[in-house]
């Protein structure tokens, strides 16, 4: 059977969202209680976890996540990673060895920053050279897998249902103000712990539920500005569209929305004119980055969370506040299962993206 | 009778129980086929003279007349067909050229029907247009690389590029004034205009009248610059470079004096009755760069309000043309398949010149991303398109929006009757006889465009809705939503496509 990236793999699935908006960081517990609510959602073929906040001792480095079949291939990854970074700490990240959990391979982490010789004869910016070494490494090396490289802040993920996963890498001891999860329900097995979600890029992470009849076009056209979408996810394309758009393109999160969930156009025609004109500019100037088809995504970044429905509203979200706290889930069970006392419940409307960033006086 | 005597392809027959008399086939046919004979009360018809147009079988109202392929025959040989045969008495006799109009019609691979298209089943619902958004409108020309904010940081629309919206991605392609009648011309000005499409002149300038479609409009300069001046410009909503068109790669064009009456002359600002010859290339443009200079006048002389169009012909290397293109300036390129039609074109570079537009769009679309230069240039293509499904086919291959002229024509009583380049067109469509042109009623043909584009576009929305795709910027370059069937594994590399299983 082929695996991943070799071969385009539909599936539904479950996500949850935690965040504090005074950065108050709290255990892993809450999101795998979370997640396990909608054990329905998923069908023990993927799950995982995405945290922020949680490597304070190291929060000037990049935090590399690696998966290796085989010691060879670490090997052959840490010469690459050694000419890119320096290295400060390099330690498999531990792990609760569970029934549930099978076929783990090498999860190694890295606390990194890049080499600075290297950065000034590459003439790139930081996060650039980040990018550039991790699709290195996951398109070069047989066996090696880079899943998380943001600053303080970390993706885990293997094959299983998400409770299990979190479990197995003792969530309960890492503390974040922000989380995200996402159970897996693919219609087709792979097996791979690679393709698990969230998948993430730098300090961006997606959990994606839905299966978006745009991908195709949408991987054509960022193929084109160098990222490599190598598993055929929507997952991995949204978030590396994300990545052109926000990073790269200096969109603001709102505009990013207006432009892969745009308005329709019978609806930008009523518009005011400013408005019409903002719309249809994005519309003509972005016009490969729409996403069509059902999705709901929850996207984390450095300091925020933002979630985001299709156009139509063709997958299950809610949201809910409750003092500083916010809950954003596929279905309310996985809210009130974790906060029965809400202040505030409310279903994000298509296309129509809910952004909530920390608040100024928040410490991290 | 002679060396040079061929037998009719077809024979008009004629059901004598069934016929009246009424001689309304004498007055249909504009090549006097059909006769009276007063003395004997007979009607004759005269074989050899009917190019198989239809128009008398369509007029006679008690059918009693049909045209059959005629069942004269050589001695049946696989190598040398009977067609094959009278080409070469034909030019035994003549010393001449053989000369074809239409497109390219012998039995080359037609890739559209080797390509099947996805739906939606359980894991992403179909949507259905009747009840939710369908969206169908395409922007033409470029995308800027950089974005622009004010002191606000509130996006700056200002300096965009300039560019078409097209409320469906099919354009009606370039069909001059004389080779088609004016009441074509009107018929298709008024189209595009319902339509919120365009329209493009074709070579022979824009006859006055139509002037006021002119935001309907795409003007064009070819390499004969009949009827191009500063008004000309000014009038189209953009201006189309024509340097090559499907049905004749390489070669020029040649408007017989015959069709050029006064209105012609005066539009293409040609003296009356002389021949119309375009070059076969521009003589200004021997190079990539001399394409850059003519795309930049052009933008100077209607200071840079107009998207450019570089329309070229489908060859060998067209990615690598398409790519030069693209860095030239031009803000869209029409690629012409070879199956184009045409009002005359020689016969052997018809059918020997140029390749399919499906295997030359998804080639330059996959070029134009190679190099990171897609989004500098937008891509129509043409030539061989006959349905909303080659339409929408060529979109997820990669085009941003198609070009459709025979379909046009046939929508305007067009029988293929290939024959064009007599000037006779008995349906008033490439004829500029007055008593034939006016055969052609442009309100008629006006709705008839309208509703074979408007047919289209619901069929296109229909098999879009079925892939789950709401909007026709989803459906650009996603060939994963197709599949080949037949297809060898070069040609699926080519077309960037999947077979059918897989």
């Amino acid at each position: 059977m082929l695996k991943e990236g070799q071969i385009r793999i539909p599936s539904g699935c479950a996500i949850s969202g935690i965040f504090s908006r005074n950065g108050r960081r709290l255990g892993g517990e809450k999101i795998i209680d979370s997640i396990e609510t909608m054990r329905v959602r998923s069908n023990g073929l993927g799950g995982g976890f995405a945290a922020y906040g949680i490597y304070p001792e190291h929060k000037e480095c990049y935090a590399l996540h690696v998966f290796y079949d085989n010691e060879t291939a670490k090997e052959e990854a840490e010469k690459l990673l050694l000419k890119y970074f320096e290295i400060s700490v390099s330690e498999k990240i531990p792990t609760r060895p569970i029934p549930q959990i099978t076929d783990a391979p090498i999860i190694w982490r890295y606390f990194a920053v890049p080499a600075p010789h290297f950065l000034q004869d590459k003439e790139l910016e930081e996060k650039e050279l980040v990018v550039e070494c991790v699709f290195k490494i996951n398109a070069d090396i047989a066996g090696a897998y880079v899943f998380s490289c943001g600053k303080n802040m970390g993706v885990f993920k293997a094959v299983g249902y998400p409770e299990d996963v979190g479990r197995y890498y003792r969530l309960e001891e890492y503390e974040g103000y922000s989380w995200t999860a996402h159970g897996r329900y693919p219609t087709n097995t792979p097996g791979w712990w690679g393709g698990a979600h969230p998948f993430a890029l730098l300090d961006y992470t997606i959990v994606h539920n839905g299966e978006i009849s745009s991908y195709d076009a949408n991987r054509r056209f960022i193929e084109m500005y160098g990222y490599k979408c190598a598993l055929l996810t929507d997952t991995e394309v949204i978030t590396y569209m994300i990545d052109y758009l926000h990073r790269r393109k200096q969109l603001t999160l709102p505009e990013v929305a207006d432009v892969i969930a745009a308005p329709f156009w019978e609806e930008i025609d009523r518009m005011p004119e400013d408005r019409r004109r903002y719309y249809t500019y994005l519309r003509n100037i972005f016009s490969d980055l729409l996403i069509t088809g059902p999705f709901s995504i929850l996207l984390g970044f450095e300091g925020g969370i933002m979630a985001l429905n299709d156009r139509l509203k063709l997958r299950s979200l809610v949201a809910a506040e409750k003092d500083d706290m916010v809950y954003i889930a596929s279905e309310e069970c996985a809210i009130r299962a974790i906060e029965p006392n809400l202040d505030h419940i409310f279903a994000p409307k298509y296309g129509e993206p809910v952004i909530y960033t920390l608040n100024k006086e928040a410490q991290l | 009778m002679s060396m040079d005597f061929l037998y009719p392809d077809y024979t008009v027959v004629r059901d004598k129980d069934l016929c009246t008399n009424c001689q309304i086939c004498v007055k249909q046919c504009g090549l006097g086929v059909h006769t009276y004979d007063a003395k004997t009360k007979t009607m004759r018809a005269d074989s050899t003279k009917c190019i198989n147009c239809q128009r008398c079988v369509a007029f006679c109202p008690t059918l009693a007349l049909k045209v059959v392929k005629s069942d004269n025959t050589y001695k049946l040989n696989d190598n040398w067909t009977s067609s094959a045969i009278n080409e070469v008495i034909q030019q035994a006799g003549s010393g001449g050229m053989l000369l074809s109009s239409m497109g390219n019609p012998r039995s080359y691979p037609i890739y559209w029907d080797k390509i099947l298209i996805n739906a939606s089943q359980v894991t992403n619902p179909s949507i259905d247009p009747l009840r939710e958004p369908m969206e169908t409108r395409t922007f033409l020309g470029k995308k800027p690389s950089k974005m622009e904010r004010d002191e606000q940081g509130r996006l700056k629309f200002e300096k965009a590029p300039p560019h078409l919206a097209l409320k469906v991605p099919i354009l009606f392609a370039g069909m001059s004034y004389g080779a088609v009648s004016y009441n074509v011309h009107q018929s298709l000005a008024r189209a595009a205009e319902q339509l919120g499409t365009y329209y493009n002149t074709g070579e022979g300038g824009l006859h006055q009248d139509l002037y006021k479609y002119g935001k309907n409009t795409i003007v064009q300069v070819a390499s004969g610059r009949f009827g191009v001046h500063k008004a000309y410009l000014d009038a189209g909503a953009a201006i189309e470079i024509k340097i090559g068109q499907g049905a004749k790669p390489g070669i020029g064009g040649h408007l017989p004096g015959y069709k050029v009456g006064s209105e012609v002359s005066k539009t293409r600002m040609i003296p009356e009755g002389s021949d119309a010859i375009s070059p076969a290339p521009h003589h200004d443009i021997y190079s990539i760069e001399d394409l850059r200079q003519l795309v930049y006048s052009l933008k100077e002389a209607t200071a840079y309000t107009k998207p450019i169009i570089v329309k070229i012909a489908a060859v060998h290397n067209v990615a690598a043309i398409a790519s030069g293109i693209a860095r030239s300036g031009a803000d869209i390129i029409a690629i012409d398949g070879f199956r184009a039609g045409t009002g005359a074109a020689p016969t052997r570079i018809r059918d020997n010149v140029g390749i399919p537009i499906e295997l030359a769009v998804a080639a330059v679309d996959d070029r134009l991303r190679e190099e990171q230069i897609r989004n500098n240039i937008s891509l129509v293509v043409s030539g061989g398109i006959r349905n909303s499904a080659d339409v929408l086919k060529a979109i997820a291959l990669g085009a941003d929006a198609v070009y459709i002229a025979t379909p046009a024509l046939i929508a305007l009583g067009c029988h293929m009757c290939r024959s064009c380049q007599t000037g006779k067109c008995n349906w008033g469509i490439t004829t500029q006889r007055p008593d034939l042109v006016e055969r052609l009623d442009p309100d008629d043909g006006t709705r008839r465009l309208v509703n074979l584009v408007s047919a289209w576009q619901h069929e296109i929305m229909e098999m879009m809705g079925g892939m789950g795709i709401n909007s026709i910027e989803a459906l650009k370059g996603n060939r994963l939503m197709l599949r080949g069937i037949g297809l060898n594994q070069k040609e699926l590399d080519i077309l960037g496509i999947k077979h059918a299983g897989e």
